[in-house]
């Protein structure tokens, strides 16, 4: 079972303050931390887990400068055996589209039996990057997958729904599964694991190594094109509480008091 | 004339209601900029389904196919890339669901026609598709344009647009045989599986403690369960917690689990994505503890706390024993 995993290095935002840049069209980026794209630790945990049970590879591959070594870092420290990274500065601005199909010119070069990703990313949250890649490889999709059980090439698997539903599918191999969270528990990565990742090889391959022209790629080569970022505005402007933690629990048992909750 | 389609999305013999939402924006649009609204829906038996959505409609495209009777997205792109190939609409709705993130992707690509996904507004104004979406967790907003095309395609996040009721379009119903030959899609669909009967109803529950990432550790589990308890209601959780494994799916409150209403909701540590919001910001009463003064949960709050929830949950609960004691 030969697995590639396709990840994102992306800043971590759920509890970090984000200020709007000069620009007006991104975040400042500088004082976040940055790591694994939450959805495709997911995919890598499982695309590790499936190559100890059947043997095989996982390759890893992302789309980003140098930074994005980290996160290749870590998928090999993970277990992944390969990294490729892809980066040309033209590659800079691309959206979904524009990943998608230079993502599909690399791994058309490469042996595989199964593409995992997540479902999204949790910067630009487009989740179109898997479903769009199986298409420009002529290949079966699903996303929001939750639970993948293979059986030589056939593949029977949960998809999530809303509201706790799933639903089940199955199809035969080739295909690319894009990940919900929550499918497995990633593990850790170990002291050893680490020190053996250093000392891996990352592949770079650029723009003339996919066989794109500079029209395919960047913005360029894209769909959509950010104009503008904002705070959002708020649904109702909640009242503030203010004081030390007793003072703060003393208002809310008055609040409650107040509107009849106790 | 130019048109505007509005895909379908039904389940279990329901018709959901993002198809009705979508129809209202759809139908905004349409008036702007003079097209026809087609709702176009795919199954088998849903005769009665399109007439409902007839109302909402200048014309419904019905496509009728024993292969169409579940959502397939391989069979669902087939036909819809041969309805706008025929019919050329400047702009096609997609639900932001479960079922139209599996199929608009995949159908832009085959069409060519530039995709935005997950908005939460849509507008066209001189000649360009302009739209809104969240980026980084709903913490920013982004307006965004898509490149110039022939036609496009949009998917639209649930709960976003409020359905109207307006004096009904009497729409045509219009049948259109199946182009799909005796081919099977690669992908099968097999059965759908219902949750886990649950231990716990965080539905019913009158005062739900809803616990996100703040909580930082499953040690802190027990603290603020009974703080639930002394508060006389249940612990409830953003997805996180469930992807964990700290909290099982029944606890789970937002578009992937449970849509809750208690009189009083205590959000600790969450920072409001979403798909969280959509599921409790009916509550009566909410009240917010985060720690960044930014934390999208207190957009939909009556009370927000900026403080580490650690320091409010021993307080909160002597507080309420303290009251307790006194009745």
């Amino acid at each position: 079972m030969d697995i590639i995993v396709c990840v994102k290095h992306v800043p971590e935002t759920a509890e970090a303050d984000i200020k709007i840049d000069a620009s007006g069209k991104a975040i400042e980026k500088s004082g976040l931390v940055f790591d694994i794209n939450e959805w495709d630790d997911y995919a890598l945990e499982e695309a590790v887990r499936l190559k100890e049970k059947f043997g095989g590879t996982v390759t890893a591959i992302t789309l980003g400068s140098e930074e994005a070594d980290a996160t290749l870092r870590k998928c090999l420290a993970r277990g992944a055996d390969t990294a490729i990274r892809l980066w040309d500065p033209k590659f800079e601005g691309s959206d979904g589209y524009a990943t998608a199909k230079i993502l599909s010119k690399v791994v058309k070069g490469l042996q595989f039996n199964l593409i995992l990703t997540g479902a999204q990313a949790g910067d630009d949250g487009y989740a179109v990057v898997g479903t769009m890649l199986a298409e420009l490889l002529g290949i079966p999709h699903a996303t929001m997958v939750k639970k993948i059980e293979l059986d030589g090439e056939a593949a029977k698997f949960h998809r999530e729904l809303e509201g706790g539903f799933e639903e089940l599918l199955e199809l035969k191999l080739p295909a690319v599964f894009a990940v919900s969270t929550g499918i497995n528990e990633p593990r850790y990565v170990s002291i050893m694991g680490t020190r053996k990742a250093m000392q891996k090889e990352i592949k770079v391959v650029d723009l003339a190594g996919t066989g794109l022209s500079e029209s395919d790629v960047g913005e360029a080569g894209s769909w959509i094109k950010v104009e503008k970022l904002y705070v959002p505005p708020v649904e109702k402007q909640a009242e503030f509480l203010k004081g030390s933690p007793d003072e703060i629990a003393s208002k809310i048992a008055e609040i409650l008091r107040t509107k009849g909750v106790l | 004339m130019t048109g505007i389609f509005v895909l379908a999305e039904h389940r279990q013999g329901q018709v959901r209601d993002i198809t009705f939402e979508m129809l209202t924006k759809g139908r905004e649009l349409a008036q702007k900029i003079g097209a026809e609204l087609s709702a176009v829906i795919f199954g088998k038996d849903v005769k009665d389904h399109a007439k409902t959505l007839a109302e909402n409609a200048n014309k419904v495209l019905l496509v009728e196919d024993v292969k169409l009777e579940n959502f397939n997205s391989e069979a669902y792109q087939k036909v819809l890339a041969h309805l706008i190939g025929e019919q050329k609409p400047l702009l096609t709705l997609i639900g932001h669901t479960s079922f139209g993130v599996e199929l608009a992707p995949s159908l832009a690509v085959s069409l060519g026609s530039p995709l935005a996904t997950d908005c939460i507004d849509i507008g066209y104004e001189n000649e360009t598709i302009t739209v809104t979406r969240q980026m980084y967790g709903g913490k920013v907003n982004a307006t965004a344009t898509l490149r110039k095309a022939q036609s496009y395609i949009a998917t639209v996040r649930q709960a976003t647009f409020q359905v109207k009721t307006e004096a009904s379009l009497n729409g045509q119903v219009v049948e259109v045989p199946s182009p799909l030959s005796e081919e099977v899609a690669r992908k099968r669909f097999v059965h759908y599986v219902p949750p886990p009967p649950g231990g716990v109803d965080i539905t019913a529950a009158p005062v739900l403690v809803g616990v996100g990432r703040g909580i930082k550790d499953v040690s802190n589990i027990p603290a603020v369960e009974e703080l639930a308890k002394t508060l006389g209601g249940a612990l409830a959780c953003s997805r996180p917690i469930v992807d964990k494994g700290w909290l099982p799916t029944d606890r789970q409150v937002g578009s992937s689990g449970k849509t809750v209403k208690p009189k009083f909701y205590l959000a600790l540590g969450i920072s409001g994505a979403f798909q969280h919001v959509l599921g409790m910001k009916a509550s009566d009463l909410i009240i917010a503890v985060n720690k960044d003064p930014k934390a999208p949960i207190f957009g939909v709050a009556d009370y927000a706390v900026v403080e580490d929830l650690f320091k409010i949950v021993g307080p909160l609960k002597n507080k309420m024993q303290e009251l307790k004691g006194q009745k």
